[in-house]
């Protein structure tokens, strides 16, 4: 028997909520099912920043909070 | 409150601007003239014709540096400001250092890599502080679609779009709506939400 369960979260990303058909993810998962390709990146979860190097790594799960800032210049 | 209760708590306020350019030059006019009683300023460029579109200078100040001309212009418009100018190409131990004792930090760079800097200098290193940044002004019009939103301690101002190009060029305007956000979004956070103020969005 498969398990049919069905695994979604819940996250705010942006300060808008999402329904994601995952149960987690990583910060460069998350990245490609948004079609994030962005360069210049800072990316936050629940506040904390998470290195570039950690993208791979960090885990997203039910009800954390992202912010996913695309830099761009002009000043 | 009224005004003079404004300039009495803002008297006793720090700001630091990173950059003097279209941003931090008309960022730190508006402080100013609302009465934040000292700034603190860097930059390394020099001021060249091209500035003048947008940045808080006069065409007789071509060839100074922004930090002291800026300087000078703060001071003709309020004798009172203290202004520490630092002639500084930024780096993260700059950061933290001139800026650790200011209650908000600008971000005021021009360049994408400069701006992710700052941010994960002052998460990483001064995660209490306050850090305004502007992303997103190019061009011309579309006013609505310039914006503020808040992630904790990082409060974003600008479109979130419109990269800076040839033909896509910063000028006064969509800059200086920018700027003036970023100092209102400052006054925000020094005097907090204004209990007097009609509110059709939920604010900061």
């Amino acid at each position: 028997m498969t398990n049919l369960k069905l695994l979604q979260m819940k996250i705010i990303l942006n300060n808008t909520e999402e329904t994601i058909d995952r149960d987690q993810l990583t910060v460069n998962e998350l990245l490609k099912v948004k079609n994030f390709s962005f360069k210049m990146l800072v990316v936050k979860i629940n506040g904390q920043l998470v290195k570039k190097s950690d993208y791979d790594q960090a885990m997203i799960g039910d009800g954390d909070d992202v912010m996913v800032l695309h830099l761009i210049s002009g000043g | 409150m009224t005004f003079d209760e404004i300039r009495a708590v803002l008297k006793k306020k720090t700001v630091g601007i990173a950059g003097c350019g279209g941003l931090g030059s008309n960022c730190a006019v508006a402080l100013a003239r609302a009465g934040v009683g000292t700034l603190v300023i860097a930059d390394f460029d020099v001021i060249v014709e091209s500035n003048l579109n947008r940045q808080y200078f006069f065409h007789d100040q071509i060839g100074m540096l922004k930090v002291f001309a800026l300087k000078i212009n703060l001071e003709r418009i309020n004798p009172d400001i203290k202004v520490h100018a630092f002639d500084l190409r930024l780096c993260p131990s700059d950061i933290v250092e001139i800026f650790s004792h200011c209650d908000v930090i600008v971000e005021a760079f021009d360049k994408a890599e400069m701006k992710q800097m700052i941010i994960e200098a002052v998460s990483n290193h001064l995660p209490d502080k306050s850090l305004v940044i502007g992303v997103g002004m190019g061009g011309w019009g579309d006013n609505n679609s310039i914006h503020t939103r808040r992630a904790a301690k990082l409060v974003i101002c600008g479109d979130e779009m419109n990269e800076v190009s040839d033909t896509n060029p910063p000028i006064a305007p969509r800059v200086g709506v920018v700027a003036n956000m970023q100092a209102n979004a400052v006054l925000e956070l020094l005097l907090g939400e204004n209990p007097d103020q009609k509110i059709i969005t939920g604010s900061l």
